[in-house]
């Protein structure tokens, strides 16, 4: 087996050193009674060749986002993402690594940690930003627990264009918790005012910006309204790259950021694995989840770096750490950090800008369709259109004419009779003029049909 | 300009003595020192080549970003050179043998990383239409039957993103059981020896921990568990093989005991790579436990992830496997993405999180699995037992073992006793091992142990690198026995940095890089 180096020779001599006459000996104290009654029904050791033609045929039959005019989004984008990135997060040294725990030998992975931390607050306007989590959706969910320690109450507002599984991982959390989760209507108009939700029993409001259906939001007036209560507003953003161009949550009074940071050098990946930003004001960095990077300077007096203000942590605090949360999500921020490294203010200002425009003129060419309608005053580089008929059998015929064409919103919100004729369409750089066209010919085609 | 920019920044973070280095750069051959991105970076560079954007009327509302993000840039070749000096300071499993007990540092196969970049895997959407997703579904389904056949548990929650994120997964299943039944149970048996993140996850949810102590072998004490059950207890947080590396050999008792007071069962999986082809979780009877696809299937650590922790549930639980799953029956593939398209009788849990799961790791965790096959994974398990029993009783003339009673599992525990009135301790004998180029063991965990020192060799180490291994421990503590400590208190001299000041770290936490304050010019 070519990932074993012991041979047969080897293991027979380290059972004589051990003592013990057969490897099995070594497993006594399960118990006799409770081995398996019968074979594993599962296949023996495959060559590279075999499992890499196995895998290949599954893979073959998705469609992958790059051989068709591409336009999904809510929440998971498909952006160009440098050759170097991938090249450089597959170094050995940072592929094959621990959490680092011994500083000493990692000041690799803590160095770009530290930076991470850096560039994601420079991004959202935040003070302090932690060493990334799972995702958007895992980190809005502990913004919320957060804002619940800080505030002492139990309630919490959601937005109802909140991307549907935001609210729904929240939710779940929430219950089983024993928290309560008050949850807005969705109003793809994007007029939504959450402002009569907040009581005073309510801990946080969570806004998405861009929202779900696309909306861009000033969070200023709630965020006001948020803090006179006494509640805190956590800002959730799900396209990061929206960041380059938008009024980032930081100036807009935000108390903390629960982001997807996927747009940045990570694939698709069919969901995952993504990474979550998460930014606070540097008052609350003590009830903050995850890893935080910190510098300090080694004996000899230099700049070194180390995982800090552990005492929050489940390792140390045990059934009383701020989270339960072990891991982050570090290869993958590893990806994100080096390609806000190569794009720096003005490349990532630019890409914002060219993922705008795109989407800009993918609205104007899909209003210009008879009965469809462009529902967006204001939107990044997502926006919703209403179709006349079911949405969900419209994308089904543009994938069949070979367009993937968004997100039919009754995928997530199921059993809404006022949302079933509605698409979220993302445009972003790697769309161009050719993808535009396919998308409004096909479209027209199946509507006409 | 690059030495001159570190310097500077090193005079205002911090005083980069003369005794650091005895070379002009700072830099020792190989080993190069390397600034922080917003000392070297400028932005009037750039990495990327981008047109200028097509003219358009903004739709932005106003909300133009007002404050200029202040990034910087490196151009291509600055950039790789970055991120490779960074690299060189770590060291990974590909470096050398990586004992971290409890973390199960196994060999990352790189067919694993191609078979995750087929753009059929890669660059798919989670949102895109079904249709066009089949072989994606058809993976995950495939991946849940592997890994219902190796625990022998009905059902998989496949979306958990981690082991704690599992952990989380399985304890609301098993809240949400308990109301099914109308019971609001408050109190989880946790024993001493468990994972923090145990503890931390039952707390999250509102439970009350109760402690449960360790017997003087190491292992759960039946009568303790049985002493402390009640109609309030919910359920009991096994870890097994435990964190002492000992197989609760006890705990079918302890299950039975459990469900006979109506609780469940929950195992921590992170030790599951001992027993994977030798006995079934299910047939020990656990409830839920997560597996951490980066300990025992080898998808790679990355530096702190991202993981994976799909959970197992036994039959009494599987009515409540959150949304979204496959199911895979003569039908076909059926994907139920929200609780509305559940079969009859099945009352998920809800979502844990967005989209469909970990799939780059799935990808990576199902390509270990057929490549060793049933087979290889046995064999893995008993090489990872059998390294780490061999590494006992190379060491054990030398270094304390606190549990002598039975072998151990795939990871062997010393404590350091051995090193009384050495004037050293274990953190000492950690930094001495990066000296000798390894990664140091697990040190202070479990805490039922003092100065514990936790070794998991795996299945991946050679026979001669295990020795070089064992004549290094040897050497380290015969030193350390006759008093050689310089050797140990100024470890670690040949790492790219010397011992870290974590306590200044922690005082006055600097969490971001910012601009270092204008000097006053001396001229």
């Amino acid at each position: 087996m070519r990932y074993l180096p012991l041979t047969p020779e080897d293991r027979r001599e380290m059972l004589r050193r051990t003592g013990v006459a057969d490897v099995n000996e070594l497993f006594a104290d399960i118990p006799a009674d409770r081995l398996p009654a019968a074979p594993f029904d599962l296949p023996q050791h495959k060559s590279e060749l075999e499992v890499e033609r196995t895998l290949t045929r599954l893979a073959a039959q998705n469609v992958a986002a790059a051989s068709v005019p591409f336009f999904v989004g809510c929440g998971s984008y498909r952006h160009h993402v440098p050759a170097s990135v991938d090249h450089l997060i597959q170094r050995s040294e940072f592929l094959t690594s621990y959490t680092p725990y011994q500083p000493e030998i990692a000041q690799g992975t803590l160095q770009y940690l530290f930076e991470f931390q850096t560039q994601v607050t420079m991004l959202t306007g935040m003070e302090v930003a932690n060493a990334s989590m799972y995702d958007g959706s895992t980190a809005a969910t502990e913004a919320v627990l957060m804002a619940h320690r800080i505030t002492g109450r139990r309630k919490a507002v959601l937005s109802g264009n909140l991307h549907p599984h935001y609210r729904q991982a929240i939710s779940t959390v929430s219950a089983m918790a024993n928290y309560s989760a008050s949850v807005g209507a969705a109003d793809p108009s994007g007029g939504e005012d959450l402002v009569a939700s907040i009581d005073a029993e309510t801990s946080c409001v969570v806004v998405q910006t861009p929202d779900f259906y696309g909306h861009l939001h000033d969070l200023r007036p709630i965020a006001e309204r948020a803090h006179a209560a006494g509640a805190l507003l956590i800002a959730v953003v799900t396209e990061a790259m929206s960041l380059g161009l938008v009024m980032p949550p930081g100036d807009m009074g935000a108390d903390i950021v629960a982001a997807e940071g996927q747009s940045l050098g990570n694939a698709l990946n069919f969901g995952g694995p993504y990474v979550g930003l998460f930014a606070a004001r540097q008052k609350l960095v003590r009830q903050m989840p995850g890893r935080l990077v910190g510098e300090t300077i080694d004996a000899d007096g230099r700049r070194g770096f180390v995982l800090t203000l552990s005492t929050r942590e489940q390792h140390i605090r045990r059934e009383k750490a701020t989270s339960n949360i072990c891991t982050n999500s570090g290869l993958c921020a590893l990806a994100f950090t080096i390609h806000l490294t190569l794009l720096g203010q003005e490349g990532l200002s630019r890409l914002a800008r060219i993922n705008h425009a795109h989407a800009v003129m993918l609205a104007d060419m899909l209003a210009a369709i008879p009965d469809v309608t462009v529902l967006n005053r204001t939107f990044f580089n997502e926006f919703t259109i209403r179709v006349p008929r079911r949405a969900a059998s419209v994308i089904d015929d543009l994938a069949a004419r070979g367009v993937l064409a968004g997100v039919p919103v009754s995928r997530l919100e199921p059993d809404q009779p006022l949302l079933e004729d509605l698409i979220v369409v993302a445009s972003t750089e790697v769309n161009d003029d050719a993808d535009r066209a396919a998308l409004v010919a096909a479209l027209k085609e199946v509507l006409a049909s | 300009m690059n030495r001159q920019d570190r310097n500077l920044a090193g005079g205002a973070q911090g005083d980069r003595g003369a005794t650091a280095s005895d070379t002009f750069t700072g830099n020792r051959a190989l080993e190069i020192e390397e600034a922080l991105i917003f000392e070297i970076g400028r932005p009037d560079t750039t990495g990327v080549d981008w047109q200028d954007p097509p003219s358009v009327v903004p739709r932005l509302g106003g909300l133009t970003r007002a404050t200029p993000t202040g990034l910087p840039a490196l151009s291509e070749p600055e950039a790789v050179r970055h991120y490779v000096r960074l690299s060189r300071q770590n060291y990974g499993i590909d470096s050398g043998i990586y004992p971290l007990g409890s973390c199960t540092m196994k060999h990352n196969p790189r067919l694993n990383e191609r078979m995750a970049r087929l753009p059929g895997f890669a660059d798919i959407h989670p949102l895109q239409p079904l249709a066009t997703v089949r072989g994606a579904l058809e993976l995950i389904a495939e991946l849940a039957r592997w890994l219902r056949e190796l625990t022998g548990m009905p059902a998989i929650a496949m979306t958990p993103k981690a082991g704690a994120h599992g952990e989380l997964t399985g304890m609301m299943v098993i809240k949400a059981a308990l109301r099914a039944r109308g019971e609001d149970r408050t109190v989880v048996l946790v024993p001493q020896s468990a994972h923090g993140t145990n503890p931390a996850t039952a707390a999250l949810l509102g439970f009350r921990i109760e402690q449960i102590a360790a017997r003087p072998d190491g292992t759960v004490d039946v009568a303790e568990v049985l002493s402390r059950l009640s109609s309030d207890t919910a359920a009991i947080m096994l870890t097994n093989p435990n964190t002492c590396g000992l197989f609760e050999r006890d705990v079918v008792a302890i299950a039975e005991a459990v469900h006979e007071a109506g609780a469940y069962v929950y195992a921590d999986g992170a030790n599951f790579n001992a027993i994977v082809g030798k006995v079934r979780p299910g047939d020990l009877g656990v409830d839920a436990m997560h597996i951490n696809l980066h300990k025992t299937f080898s998808t790679p650590h990355g530096g702190g992830g991202p993981g994976a922790g799909p959970v197992a549930l036994s039959g009494a639980l599987a009515a409540f496997t959150p949304i979204p799953y496959v199911i895979a029956d003569s039908n076909g593939l059926r994907f139920v993405e929200n609780s509305d398209d559940a079969e009859p009788g099945a009352t998920p849990l809800g979502r844990l999180c967005a989209f469909h799961g970990q799939m780059g790791m799935f990808v990576r965790a199902l390509s270990y699995m057929l490549s060793h096959g049933i087979d290889g994974m046995r064999q893995a398990s008993e090489d990872a037992v059998l390294s780490a029993n061999y590494l006992r009783a190379s060491l054990s003339d030398l270094m304390s073992l606190p549990f002598v009673d039975r072998p151990c599992m795939h990871e062997v525990l010393f404590d350091d006793a051995w090193l009384e009135g050495s004037g050293l301790t274990t953190l000492d004998f950690a930094k001495a091992m990066i000296d000798e180029g390894y990664h140091p063991m697990t040190v202070y965990f479990p805490l039922i142990v003092h100065g514990a020192m936790l070794i998991e060799p795996t299945e991946s180490e050679s026979k001669v690198s295990l020795d070089l291994f064992v004549a290094t421990l040897r050497d380290l503590a015969m030193a350390a026995r006759r008093g050689d400590t310089a050797r140990f208190l100024s470890a670690p001299r040949h790492a790219p940095r010397r011992r870290l000041d974590e306590t200044r770290a922690a005082r006055k936490p600097v969490l971001r890089w910012t601009l270092p304050a204008p000097t006053t010019p001396t001229v």
